[in-house]
């Protein structure tokens, strides 16, 4: 199947990216600021249709105007600010932004490891390290995206702490509780939020063809389950042409679904 | 004006073994490599280097040059994690303190401006306190009395950094996207040692950029060094790109101790610059 079939039916790589997409309704003039190849396309898909306001970056140094194919350094951007790194991280401090980051290991409460695994003196396996998260979860919103659910990504207790969750920020200041908010959780299988009293992980809705059993199997912590769980929507057809003949029109997205 | 041309062997010779060394660019954009080279083939040793790290870090801490690295991350861009960075952390072979990226940002801006630590809230309720245990944190002194982590100031004995123009009097020219911070790194250093594509006429300048790309004023400056393609394998747009080849081959030999040998002594132990080029060159044809 071609990536620009428009009469394909969605695929689980683009229902994913409209979960990430859906993340960001309601968010109005901020920076979206996914970072990766499936949250980019569901944050330029989120601009391209329902959050017109966003503002958005070409991953390198300028906020572009227009809608980027992703993965395309030479395309034509209409560029209107620029935004080298240290602007950014004044962005970061205004709490306009709405990051979406990866997790190589997530817990219940939300805590985000991308740091390493086993001890961090030694570690067995070195990560990307703690980057911006530790700034970003106190001063602005987070969503997390992670391709390949199992209970080595759902973990019970992740190894290190770069973006806290909600019990690491429960006793800090009101401005941090007030700022601190991680808006959803978009996996393979699924997608969470943390919208309950205990501030713990619920499953908010399975991907088409997934079952609930199927989420808890892959989930190393009990998660919060609702009486009835929806079907995480299906992307419509003006969302799959923007995916499939703008967004992404050479299939970048598939090589995180082994495609 | 002063004239504040030297080479790089010069640059090292005023570096001492166990000092603070800030190194501009980030990740594996604009980096001063032709001085870091300059470096390993020196006697220097016990160093920290203070870094948005990217082959900085990574040739420093496999050619054993670093005791201890400071940095936001340390990466290649293309290659998310240095390669050789992360062998360094998992064999335990260096010292190292690992800060939030932002608040990197304000340890280099504390030192330009000289005051003690800049507060920020990163770093609370994540781990970059337990990873750093000589962090503190500070009470505002307003009413509404928060609690802040207090950044302390990256107080460089040294920095080096890479533009694209620059005068024989110190003034520096960036030409791409981004100064990323070297400014900052100027500001923050005691003395600071610039290499740079071209030395040029200072009435040239604006011939190749506006004012505003003249970030770098010669106040901050002590040594000017001429190293075309110094900033080579990683990019200096709009001078040149990234080397991905030469960077994949530098990448795949942290795994591999005899090609990380051979590596060594034909690009990063090459006598000169100008000798790393041409074998740069010589292999890539």
């Amino acid at each position: 199947m071609s990536p620009t079939d428009s009469t394909a039916p969605a695929a689980i790589d683009e229902i994913c990216a409209v979960a990430v997409a859906e993340a960001f309704r309601g968010d109005g003039e901020i920076l979206c600021n996914p970072i990766g190849t499936t949250p980019i396309i569901g944050g330029r898909l989120a601009r391209a249709t329902f959050e017109p306001d966003m503002v958005m970056t070409d991953a390198v140094s300028v906020l572009a105007a227009n809608i980027l194919p992703v993965g395309d350094p030479d395309a034509e951007r209409v560029v209107e600010a620029w935004m080298p790194y240290r602007d950014v991280f004044d962005i970061v401090w205004s709490g306009r932004r709405h990051v979406v980051m990866g997790a190589s290991q997530i817990d219940a409460a939300g805590n985000q490891n991308l740091a390493a695994i086993g001890d961090w003196r030694r570690p067995k396996a070195q990560l990307l390290g703690l980057r911006g998260a530790p700034g970003n979860l106190v001063n602005h919103a987070t969503t997390y995206w992670v391709p390949n659910h199992s209970t080595r990504s759902f973990v019970p207790e992740v190894d290190v702490v770069s973006g806290p969750g909600y019990d690491r920020v429960a006793g800090h200041s009101g401005f941090i509780r007030a700022n601190h908010e991680i808006r959803r959780v978009v996996s393979n299988l699924g997608v969470f939020d943390f919208a309950n009293d205990a501030q713990r992980m619920q499953l908010v809705s399975v991907h088409p063809g997934v079952t609930v059993d199927q989420v808890v199997e892959a989930t190393g912590f009990e998660l919060i389950l609702p009486d009835n769980v929806p079907d995480s929507r299906l992307p419509t057809d003006e969302e799959l042409r923007l995916i499939r003949e703008v967004i992404d029109p050479t299939g970048l997205r598939k090589a995180e679904f082994g495609g | 004006m002063p004239d504040k041309r030297m080479t790089d062997d010069e640059v090292v010779d005023q570096l001492e073994s166990g000092m603070t060394i800030g190194i501009g660019g980030w990740g594996s954009r604009r980096k001063p490599m032709s001085l870091v080279r300059a470096i390993v083939r020196s006697d220097l040793t016990d160093l920290t280097i203070v870094s948005y790290g990217g082959p900085d870090i990574g040739v420093l801490c496999a050619t054993g040059k670093a005791r201890k690295v400071v940095y936001g991350f340390v990466s290649l861009d293309s290659i998310p994690l240095e390669p050789h960075f992360r062998v360094a952390r998992q064999n335990a072979t260096v010292e190292f303190a690992e800060f939030d990226e932002g608040a990197f940002y304000l340890g280099l801006l504390a030192a330009a401006h000289r005051v003690p630590f800049y507060p920020t809230r990163a770093g609370l309720g994540s781990d970059m306190l337990t990873m750093n245990p000589d962090l503190r944190t500070v009470q505002s002194p307003y009413d509404d009395a928060e609690e802040l982590v207090a950044i302390p100031a990256f107080q460089l004995d040294a920095s080096l950094i890479h533009m694209n123009r620059a005068d024989a009097a110190g003034n520096g020219q960036f030409l791409g996207p981004d100064l990323y911070f070297d400014d900052l790194f100027a500001k923050a250093a005691d003395k600071t040692y610039m290499s740079c594509e071209r030395i040029v006429p200072t009435e040239d300048l604006l011939n190749h950029g506006t004012f505003h790309t003249l970030k770098i004023p010669r106040l901050f400056v002590d040594g000017v060094v001429e190293a075309p393609r110094g900033a080579h394998f990683t990019e200096c747009p709009p001078d040149y790109e990234r080397d991905e080849a030469f960077q994949r081959r530098y990448a795949a030999t942290a795994r591999d101790p005899e090609a990380w040998d051979a590596f060594r002594a034909r690009y990063l132990e090459a006598p000169s610059h100008q000798a790393y080029l041409a074998a740069v060159d010589e292999d890539a044809s």
